[in-house]
């Protein structure tokens, strides 16, 4: 089993997302991370998921999701090839004893602190998702109190855009 | 087993920039010759119609017509009335069914027959879901049609309202696509796509529900109207480098064979295959939904293959060296246990959907389009290889499989309690009326023998429920594909247990003067079932009699329903009265014949490779294995 990253150009229509979930349910396949939002071109959505399974596996998911009549491209993206961001907010205790502790590990980690109050303090943080399990275990011992975190982001490198060539035969 | 490569969108042919403007090459059925339709994605003649200001029900109707759609079957309630109101004075034929489930096999039957694309209609909740069934067939086997259905007003889906059922999320796993209209001027768009997306690339079932309001509510209606499909785009056209690259693995090959599914049969491609076939003088071996498309009377055809195939043809699979598979796909009941399938096989594998291709075995040469365009294109590329390199030589292949043809043809053992043997009724059925019939099965048994016994000539023959085995299927396909072709004789040859499922569309046929010809072959049981529970559960017939046949109390009476239904109605117990009894039901074309053929229920399927062994292990009779010592 192996993490792999997929971008999917979908357009954007009612129970896209479900038929994309479904076919990922239907073959047993874990999601790890689901991310969706609108995309550069109007009326497409791009989403980003992250699932383990084999090689194999997974090539024959992408070909069964390129079957769906509103899915337009997919691309399986590398950690080399991409650049990946979760996006994660945590609330961890913080008294008058502990903040300043806390506040000196989000700096480190370049997060930033958004919400103070007597108790505890919200922290927002980017980054790759190994930086973030970083982070976590960072936190862990002043007591985090709720983890947020979004489905992880993924962009390939360089000038070229997933839907440069995918819409043109449209 | 050969490692393979893997198919990647690098090997799949791409439109040359600006294709989207010229005339997509994307299969359509004979009769659909309008030029404007080889031009435009909208089926029909696509006439203009200016904007009309009409309901959404009537939108609905007017794009039916104008799709060129002739015959619909259907059966309305509350959600769907608004439709059925302007259908009555529509110039399309509606078969009022007795039951939804009905109405989906008949439009199955009638795209199998046909090519178009079949239509049937249904109200919400349960008319719809009663269609779930149908759908899922079609799915299975690729058969393109379309499914309306209503659906409870907008304003209040998603409140358990009166005969409200989520079909859209129901049927998403089982259908090609699906879409849920709130809004009555998406309607003429919305069912040219579903039309199209039906019946081009793999063709499949589409949903379309239609909300109640959504049929009442004013729209501005005009034709043809634009399809916006951006995500779905099936290539038509193979590689030429792998098409040449299958062609180097063809004339390279000792032991080929032709594996030829039902793609073939969908892309109407029988007359481009047999040109192949006849090149390369390979052996040929049709599936179960491939039955037709390759002459059985040619000396190249070796058989059926799969569990109930002839021991040629899973042999011919087995041995092989290069299996040329077009429009197959490696189904389980094809290959038995896959890792022992064809182990010194290479394989170049030829489907228009990229899904099918290494999905459950790794195809050597993949090759992504239609059949009807890559056949056409490998005859030509093996041409000139065979000018070239000369023609493989074939004697040794042909002597190994000639000798299993002759030693272990197709046939059965007479039944020693008396009864007629299931196979001669069927096999007379076919003999007397011959190739230009249509055949369809149930599923069990007689779809076996109907498969294995009636000779095939031509394809759109042979109807049945291969992928999903569905019981039921055989009446009310038989009288679709009667509403299609309605010249040609139509013979359900269904079971006693298959038949009690959907034998009340004996009154649509009646009334609608739908003359088809049903033979059960009544072996008071389900006899697959029990088929197996002989060979596997010492015999221990756990519910499978239904007391329908030789000294039982014959419920129901099959004589006396068929009689209720207004059917002409015989039955037949005795060896010599079988041809005299399909004659007269020959002779009878003003209203279904059903005939209770009373057979043995000890007759079984053979050959048959048991479920979870190597094709290697088949039986021709129970234990008994084929003599393999003149095998290499």
């Amino acid at each position: 089993m192996t993490r792999h990253t997929l971008s999917v150009l979908v357009e954007d229509k009612p129970g896209v997302l479900t038929r994309v979930a479904s076919l990922f349910a239907r073959r047993a396949f874990n999601i790890n991370s689901l991310a969706v939002g609108p995309s550069e071109v109007p009326g497409m959505s791009r989403m980003t998921v992250v699932v383990d399974a084999d090689g194999e596996l997974i090539e024959q998911v992408t070909k069964q999701l390129n079957k769906l009549v509103n899915v337009i491209k997919i691309v399986e993206l590398t950690s080399e090839s991409s650049v990946q961001r979760d996006h994660i907010l945590v609330k961890v205790r913080a008294d008058a004893a502990t903040r300043l502790q806390v506040t000196q590990a989000a700096d480190l980690f370049r997060a930033s602190v958004v919400d103070v109050s007597t108790e505890s303090v919200v922290i927002e943080a980017t980054g790759h998702p190994e930086k973030l399990t970083a982070l976590l275990s960072v936190l862990e011992p002043f007591g985090v109190r709720e983890i947020v975190q979004s489905g992880t982001l993924a962009v390939g490198r360089g000038s070229r855009s997933m839907s440069d060539r995918a819409l043109r035969t449209a | 087993m050969s490692k393979g490569s893997p198919i990647s969108p690098s090997l799949m042919a791409t439109k040359s920039p600006g294709a989207h403007k010229a005339p997509e090459r994307v299969e359509r059925p004979a009769d659909a010759g309008v030029d404007s339709a080889a031009v435009s994605p909208v089926l029909g003649p696509n006439n203009v119609v200016p904007p009309t200001v009409m309901t959404g029900s009537q939108a609905i109707v007017r794009s039916l017509e104008e799709l060129g759609v002739q015959d619909i079957f259907g059966l309305p309630g509350g959600a769907i009335l608004p439709t059925y109101d302007p259908l009555m004075a529509s110039k399309m034929n509606h078969v009022l069914v007795r039951h939804e489930q009905g109405a989906g096999h008949a439009a199955q039957g009638y795209a199998m027959v046909t090519g178009r694309v079949g239509v049937c209609i249904a109200t919400s909740g349960p008319g719809a879901t009663n269609l779930v069934t149908a759908i899922m067939d079609a799915h299975m086997d690729s058969v393109p049609i379309v499914a309306i259905t209503g659906q409870v007003s907008s304003g209040v889906i998603g409140t358990d309202a009166f005969q409200e059922a989520d079909i859209v999320g129901i049927t998403m796993p089982i259908t090609k696509h699906s879409f849920l209209v709130t809004d009555p001027n998406d309607i003429p768009h919305v069912m040219a796509e579903a039309f199209h997306l039906a019946s081009t690339g793999r063709p499949g079932p589409v949903l379309v529900d239609i909300a109640k309001d959504a049929q009442q509510g004013q729209m501005t209606f005009s034709w043809p109207p634009k399809i916006d499909l951006p995500g779905y785009r099936p290539v038509v056209r193979g590689h030429s480098k792998q098409v040449r690259e299958a062609a180097r693995l063809i004339t390279a090959a000792s032991k080929p064979v032709l594996y030829v599914g039902g793609g073939v049969v969908k892309a109407h491609a029988s007359a481009e295959l047999r040109e192949l076939a006849e090149l390369t003088g390979a052996p040929v071996v049709t599936t179960l939904m491939a039955r037709g498309v390759f002459p059985d009377s040619h000396p190249q055809h070796v058989g059926m293959p799969g569990m109930h195939g002839t021991v040629s043809a899973v042999t011919a699979l087995q041995q092989s060296d290069l299996l040329i598979t077009l429009g197959a796909r490696f189904d389980d009941r094809v290959t038995g246990i896959l890792k022992s399938f064809a182990p010194n096989a290479k394989v170049i594998h030829a489907d228009i959907d990229p899904a099918e291709i290494s999905k459950n075995r790794t195809a050597d040469v993949p090759i992504v389009g239609s059949v009807k365009e890559i056949i056409p294109e490998l005859t030509e590329a093996l041409r000139l290889q065979f000018e070239a390199f000369g023609t493989p030589d074939l004697t040794t292949w042909w002597a190994f499989l000639n000798n299993l043809k002759e030693t272990y043809p197709l046939g059965w053992t007479e039944p020693e309690d008396g009864l007629s043997a299931p196979q001669r009724v069927i096999e007379r059925i076919g003999a007397l009326t011959g190739p230009e019939g249509i055949y369809v099965a149930g599923v069990g048994q007689h779809q076996m023998w109907a498969s294995q016994f009636i000779k095939y000539e031509r394809p759109h023959a042979w109807l049945n429920s291969g992928g999903a085995g569905t019981m039921g299927y055989a009446v009310p396909a038989a009288m679709g594909a009667k509403v299609g072709e309605p010249d040609r004789v139509v013979w359900a040859i269904d079971g006693d247990g298959c038949f009690q499922m959907t034998n009340q569309e004996l009154a649509t046929c009646a009334i609608n003067k739908i003359p088809i010809k049903v033979a059960i072959i009544n072996n008071s049981s389900l006899g697959m079932v029990r088929q197996w529970q002989t060979l596997f559960y010492e015999g221990r017939y756990s519910n499978t009699d239904l007391n329908t046949g030789h000294d039982t109390v014959r419920i129901p009476d099959f004589v006396k329903l068929a009689d209720a239904y207004g059917c002409a109605a015989f039955r037949c117990e005795r060896d010599e009265d079988i041809d005299a009894t399909i004659q007269k039901a020959l002779e009878i074309n003003d209203r279904p014949v059903v005939i209770d053929f009373v057979v043995s229920p000890n007759s079984m399927v053979w050959p048959m490779v048991p479920a979870g062994v190597s094709n290697d292990q088949i039986q021709v009779a129970r234990n008994m294995t084929p003599e393999w010592e003149e095998e290499d």
